[in-house]
């Protein structure tokens, strides 16, 4: 038998149902499901796969199919604070590559990577919005203009408190 | 004095990006330790983002700006009497007599910056629901005819005339129909759509209706993409206040049609910007491009008929409708069948960065010079890439070209989303076309193959022509590569890829020479 999760109580399939049934098991929401999943533990697990095709009616090689075209989807957990780095024209045009290199040095993590601590995973991501205060990144939520490895790594500080 | 000083701190997440929450909070809180009131509101932003976080004061009816603040600026602001526009190295003037403002003409984002964006009753008083209100008066084909007259082509980059589209949709039997807004924005460059829903989101609501109503649509679907957090946040808190305002719902404002809406989060796909990926994303899928025809609107969403347009498209839609300016105001701006006004975007190695709304017609150099004021770094311009990742690069020497999609498809450029990418004489144009290369293989939705293997092979060829190795007879593959990937990729992913590479090799052939170029 699966183990409850520590924070609702639910077996982990149960969990997957309840949020595929916030969505009424309507297989257009499967995006819309495999976000709120991922934002809940993280990552979207092998054995979560069969529960959802169970609930929205499809096979699990369309789930397998979906989880693995999205980039913001991952099989693994990211780190507790996650840090997308814009790589796109735009930040590059302001030395958007040197702060990438510094940036990795700085969190101890390699673009597409988690920091060994396992506190921050660095992502490559292209275009925030924010090209008039170029470079950008996101942390958390958060969006920095001008990105420095400092504004940066401060941001990450106060995540992760 | 009987009524607090408003205070203006934009709530745009660019705005944000530079600091406007602390600044908003330390506001308040100086304020307090020296006994004033004050009544600190969230607007959007106007769009100058290098004034960010650019805080406004209301003084007899005018705005006046001071930009950019630090909270560290905040005691002086109040030592020196901001309150009643006292003199401080931030002090801006009246905000909408900046030239960078005043000389616009801003249609689309009339209300962006103005209104606090959640307010509903502020957006009615500022003009909005205008178009709705008339629209739920008039007969289907009268909207349609209206937009078509108007002259509005899709702003999503395409440029295809949105009337038209629409009549298509309109003249389809089949029902349920289905309006749905490309809010995927992610072409390097850009930031319109997204300041659009986060600075004035009653607006694209207004105008996903008023084309629910023109077409006979009862549902309609907003595609936002993850990487805007804030526009997500913004868009759905409005749509609920819409809903409840009676303007979404099962009668729309007593005209007994339905129209609701539902906002879709993208999970990080380039690809799906484009139409037909969209709309396998919001099926649930893949997003994998389908093959046209059939064209969205014969055979669109779960293969019904659909109207796509993008964010600018629709939200432009509810200034045509009202009394002003209309469509045959809003047509007579403009250039020849380059109608209205664009909203451009500055971006990337710019000193003035920001959102420009302005009559097709304007000169690049205008732009980027005029409004932008050069490049960040104060070294000389050397390129502009127009229109996103997929668009070319053009040379100083074409900055003459007026803005309109026919004389940028005469130098073999394009408008795309209005997005303009400044880069100084620091830039390495063979990298950027590598990398051109590198973001089509990275973001390629795979289904067909010159963009599939064309990307990669095209990457792999470029680094050669970089590091020296055979470099005449690379750039003919490069050549033969772009020409199979023009021909025969199905969508504009694959198919505009070369359009960045052959650009930076026809206008700076230096940087690809055999001998390793200037440097």
């Amino acid at each position: 038998m699966a183990q409850s999760d520590s924070t609702t109580g639910l077996r982990p399939d149960e969990g997957v149902a309840a949020i595929c049934a916030k969505y009424d098991n309507r297989p257009d929401a499967l995006i819309e499901i495999l976000i709120d999943l991922q934002a809940e533990r993280g990552c979207i697990a092998d054995a979560d796969i069969a529960p959802i095709a169970d609930a929205l009616n499809l096979t699990r090689a369309e789930i397998h199919g979906v989880r693995s075209f999205y980039s913001d989807f991952s099989t693994t957990p990211k780190g507790r604070v996650c840090v997308k780095l814009c790589r796109a024209e735009a930040c590059k045009s302001v030395g958007g590559d040197t702060l990438a290199q510094i940036v990795e040095k700085r969190l101890s993590a390699k673009l597409g990577q988690t920091s060994p601590s396992g506190d921050v995973s660095l992502e490559a991501v292209y275009c925030l919005g924010n090209c008039a205060l170029a470079p950008a990144a996101l942390v958390g939520e958060r969006l920095i203009g001008r990105a420095t490895a400092d504004k940066i790594a401060n941001a990450v500080g106060r995540s992760k408190s | 004095m009987t009524r607090p000083i408003t205070i203006w701190v934009p709530s745009d997440s660019a705005a944000r990006s530079m600091g406007a929450d602390a600044v908003a909070e330390t506001l308040a809180v100086e304020a307090a330790a020296r006994g004033i009131t004050l009544d600190i509101r969230r607007n959007g932003s106007r769009g100058m983002f290098w004034l960010e976080p650019l805080v406004e004061v209301e003084i007899a009816g005018q705005r006046i700006g001071y930009g950019p603040v630090d909270v560290d600026d905040i005691p002086a602001l109040f030592d020196a009497g901001f309150m009643s526009g006292g003199e401080h190295d931030c002090l801006v003037g009246p905000v909408e007599q900046i030239d960078f403002l005043a000389r616009q003409t801003r249609i689309t984002f009339r209300r962006c910056g103005l209104i606090a964006p959640l307010d509903i009753d502020d957006y009615e008083k500022n003009g909005g629901w205008a178009g709705l209100k008339r629209a739920a008066t008039l007969p289907p084909s009268t909207i349609v005819d209206e937009v078509i007259r108007s002259g509005l082509r899709g702003r999503g980059g395409a440029g295809f005339p949105a009337g038209i589209k629409w009549k298509t949709v309109l003249g389809e039997v089949r029902t349920p129909k289905y309006i749905c807004c490309n809010a995927d924005e992610g072409d390097s460059g850009s930031f319109a759509d997204r300041m659009i829903m986060e600075g004035d989101p009653f607006t694209l609501i207004e105008g996903m209706t008023i084309a629910a109503l023109a077409t006979g649509a009862e549902h309609g679907f907003i595609y936002l993409r993850s990487e805007y957090p804030d526009a997500i946040n913004t868009m759905e808190r409005a749509i609920e206040r819409a809903r409840k305002a009676g303007y979404l719902g099962p009668d729309i404002l007593e005209s007994g049609k339905a129209f609701d809406i539902t906002l879709r989060r993208g999970a990080g796909a380039y690809i799906c910007g484009e139409e037909s990926a969209m709309l396998e994303s919001l099926e649930g899928k893949r997003g994998e491009v389908r093959a046209k025809p059939p064209i969205p609107a014969f055979s669109g969403l779960f293969g019904q008929p659909t109207i796509v347009n993008n964010v600018l498209t629709l939200a432009t839609v509810p200034m045509i409708l009202s009394e002003g300016p209309g469509p045959d105001a809003y047509a007579a701006l403009g250039e020849g069948r380059s109608a209205g006004t664009q909203p451009f975007q500055l971006a990337g190695n710019v000193r003035r960065g920001g959102l420009v709304e302005a009559p097709f017609g304007l000169t690049l150099r205008q732009l980027v010079e005029d409004f932008g004021g050069g490049s960040l770094t104060g070294r000389p311009l050397r390129a502009v890439q127009a229109g996103g990742p997929l668009g070319a690069y053009i040379p100083v020497s074409q900055f003459d070209t007026p803005m309109t999609y026919e004389a940028l498809a005469d130098i073999g450029a394009m408008l795309g989303h209005g997005g303009l990418t400044l880069f100084d004489d620091g830039v390495d144009m063979a990298e950027m076309a590598q990398f051109a290369f590198e973001f089509c293989a990275e973001e390629s939705c795979g289904k067909c193959t010159p963009c599939r293997v064309g990307s990669v092979r095209g990457a792999e060829t470029m680094a050669k022509i970089r590091a020296g190795e055979a470099v005449e007879d690379n750039l003919v593959l490069i050549d033969d590569l772009t020409e199979v990937m023009v021909d025969g990729s199905l969508c504009a992913m694959g198919g505009l890829t070369p359009m960045p590479v052959r650009s930076a090799i026809r206008h700076f052939p230096e940087d690809f020479a055999a001998d390793g170029g200037r440097n």
